[in-house]
């Protein structure tokens, strides 16, 4: 029989936790609305399948829901955590940067803290400037955390299991726009954190992007502006770690790197990816972000920080054509 | 109170108290702060280094009733909670002396003192910070099964922070087995709480909360001890959390090198005319105690921390290359 099937990204996630909580009674599951299969319906079928003690109905306590899996963990749980949206993770920004990233460090190793965060991110139906942000950079600058930024059901499914496994602290950042999208899971496919994806192969310009940033470079790939050039495009998976040696050699061979992603563009994590192969290759860098500007509500001024492939073919042809 | 359980008490506060006037004149020196200039002598105990002294009472009250499995989270004032849940002096002091064999191999200090294998979850920089990491936990051992509990103790300025009522609320919904200890010492830093806290306070706060408590005077160790009992008796009996308000004074400034000249010099004299272990060595006389017995206690503290003192001073440094162990597993040597 075979191990793949078509599965939306919220499916794909709900299966990876749900193989995984059969397979480790350690697990549990703590957040707003979980009851219900969670706000998006990534929790669907858990709560019938393992109940109200595994997966856990939480107050409207963002601090505390992030605290209290910090102590889970201490004692002895793997719990995955829902934030519901990123913006809300800021209401529990102690927990996560002085408690759950610090914590084995400053206890100089006696303690672990195994456990998932999950934080949506991103632009999704006109629903504004708290509820649109993509805040991974943020989480990339602090020691202790993994973050990973999943963009395809596939990788949905293996980086949710790779990150229950890996025993660190993991801000897990699923993008809203993604809940829906199909694709086909293989669910023998086993991911390493910190393993990027070569979605395109090329060898005039290099691409990294990652999460929402990754469907309309493919479709740039096809724009007129873009006619004729060679371009690789990199899906980075996991920020950190990241995959320094596929982009490195990528960028050694076409000498041009782009880094598009959906949040702000400045310090955003695209800086540092730029900064650092420019350090190691001596390639040309340009970066694409969202202006410097809270998302807002009306169409078209959302659309103003959303990528489009118009927007990733320009700043692909603006690269090719620099001296 | 039987005389052997106040003796086991009195040795408890005396540890403590012996600890902390050790490491406070070991803080002394090094880099100008509060006020103080700066010293040629370098200080053995760097950085903030928060003193619990005068409020030793409450830590071996409550710690003398909870067992070796049982779970504590502490506050950025920690070293009595730690001392109290049977860690080791000399391990401690090593690592308020930053070396390698330290609690926390060097990486932690005074603020982020822990002892995990006594259960001792760590102190914490963060005011409030260890009452979600406590209902966590105890969250943990319910749906584990165990029959443990947690302790979490914190100040009274805590009281004044989000998580108090985020975690006092969480742990009273799910029913879950925790002692919440406030270690009222009546000052916030260098602020008094009273003016800064609307209401009648953190035991009206737990009551409306629906939470059961009693309020101690956080002096008297057979009070707290008395309190304490009652209280995890209730909580182990699957009762639901509880919460003990003790009222206490710190004798010294936020930290060790804050003379905490904003204080009313008289207050403080009449604090320490209540020092919880002259109190204490009233109660044992009362008892029957001698004042040889009290002595041989003294003395044998006294010992305790002197060896620990040369311990911590004979220890090695933590290496360079420490400074990259214990972070994270993922992303392994890309760290620099």
């Amino acid at each position: 029989m075979s191990s793949t099937q078509e599965l939306t990204y919220a499916a794909a996630a709900a299966l990876a936790l749900q193989q995984a909580m059969e397979a480790d009674p350690h697990i549990v599951a703590l957040g707003e609305d979980l009851g219900r299969g969670g706000v998006f319906g990534q929790y669907r079928g858990l709560p019938q399948q393992f109940g109200p003690e595994r997966i856990i109905d939480t107050p409207i306590s963002e601090a505390n829901i992030m605290g209290a899996a910090v102590g889970m963990a201490l004692a002895g749980l793997r719990p995955v955590v829902e934030m519901r949206v990123i913006d809300f993770a800021l209401c529990a920004m102690d927990e996560i940067v002085n408690q759950a990233a610090k914590n084995r460090y400053m206890f100089g190793g006696q303690g672990r803290v195994p456990l998932v965060a999950r934080m949506p991110i991103g632009i999704w139906s006109a629903s504004a400037a708290q509820h649109s942000q993509s805040l991974e950079a943020w989480f990339t600058h602090l020691p202790g955390l993994v973050v990973a930024v999943p963009a395809t059901p596939q990788d949905n499914f293996s980086l949710l299991k790779a990150s229950l496994a890996s025993g660190d602290p993991v801000i897990y950042m699923e993008h809203k726009e993604l809940w829906g999208q199909n694709g086909p899971v293989d669910t023998s496919l086993d991911l390493p954190l910190g393993r990027a994806n070569v979605m395109h192969e090329g060898s005039d310009l290099t691409i990294v992007t990652w999460s929402r940033g990754v469907a309309p470079t493919l479709q740039a790939l096809a724009h007129e502006a873009l006619q004729g050039a060679s371009v690789e495009v990199i899906d980075l998976r996991t920020l950190w770690p990241w995959d320094q040696a596929t982009v490195h050699a990528s960028a050694a061979k076409a000498g041009r790197l782009l880094v598009v992603h959906e949040a702000v563009q400045v310090a955003g994590f695209g800086a540092e990816i730029a900064a650092h192969t420019a350090e190691a290759t001596g390639c040309r860098v340009a970066r694409l972000g969202s202006p410097r500007i809270p998302v807002g509500y009306a169409q078209v001024l959302e659309n103003e920080a959303r990528l489009s492939p118009d927007k990733i073919a320009h700043a692909a042809k603006a690269l090719l054509e620099r001296a | 109170m039987s005389l052997n359980r106040l003796l086991d008490l009195y040795r408890s506060m005396r540890r403590i108290r012996a600890f902390e006037d050790a490491a406070e004149v070991a803080s002394q020196g090094g880099v100008a702060a509060w006020g103080l200039a700066t010293s040629a002598k370098p200080a053995l105990v760097r950085g903030p280094l928060h003193l619990s002294t005068g409020q030793e009472a409450v830590a071996a009250g409550v710690c003398f009733n909870l067992q070796r499995e049982d779970l504590l989270t502490s506050t950025h004032r920690g070293h009595g909670h730690t001392l109290a849940k049977g860690a080791d002096a000399a391990r401690m002091m090593c690592e308020l002396f930053g070396r390698a064999t330290g609690y926390n191999q060097g990486k932690g200090g005074s603020m982020h003192i822990a002892d995990f294998s006594v259960g001792m979850l760590g102190a914490n920089g963060v005011v409030a910070a260890g009452i979600p990491i406590a209902t966590g936990a105890a969250h943990a051992l319910k749906i584990r099964g165990l029959p443990h509990l947690v302790a979490c103790f914190f100040g009274d300025g805590a009281a004044n922070r989000g998580p108090f009522l985020e975690g006092l609320n969480w742990a009273q919904v799910y029913r879950l087995p925790v002692l919440f200890v406030c270690e009222d010492n009546r000052i916030s830093a260098t602020t008094p709480t009273a003016p800064m806290t609307a209401g009648a306070g953190v035991s009206a706060r737990a009551e409306a909360l629906g939470m059961p408590g009693l309020k101690v005077d956080g002096n008297d160790v057979q009070a707290v001890d008395a309190a304490a009992t009652r209280l995890v008796g209730e909580i182990r009996a699957g009762g639901g959390p509880r919460l003990l308000h003790a009222v206490t004074y710190r004798f010294k400034g936020h930290v060790s090198v804050d003379l905490g000249t904003y204080r009313d010099p008289a207050e403080v004299e009449a604090a320490k005319r209540n020092d919880p272990l002259l109190i204490t060595q009233r109660q044992l006389l009362a008892l029957g105690a001698t004042q040889a017995d009290i002595d041989t206690i003294d003395a044998s503290a006294q010992a305790e921390i002197a060896h620990a003192l040369q311990v911590a001073e004979a220890a090695p440094w933590p290496e360079v290359a420490d400074a990259y162990e214990e972070i994270m597993n993922s992303g392994a040597g890309v760290w620099k």
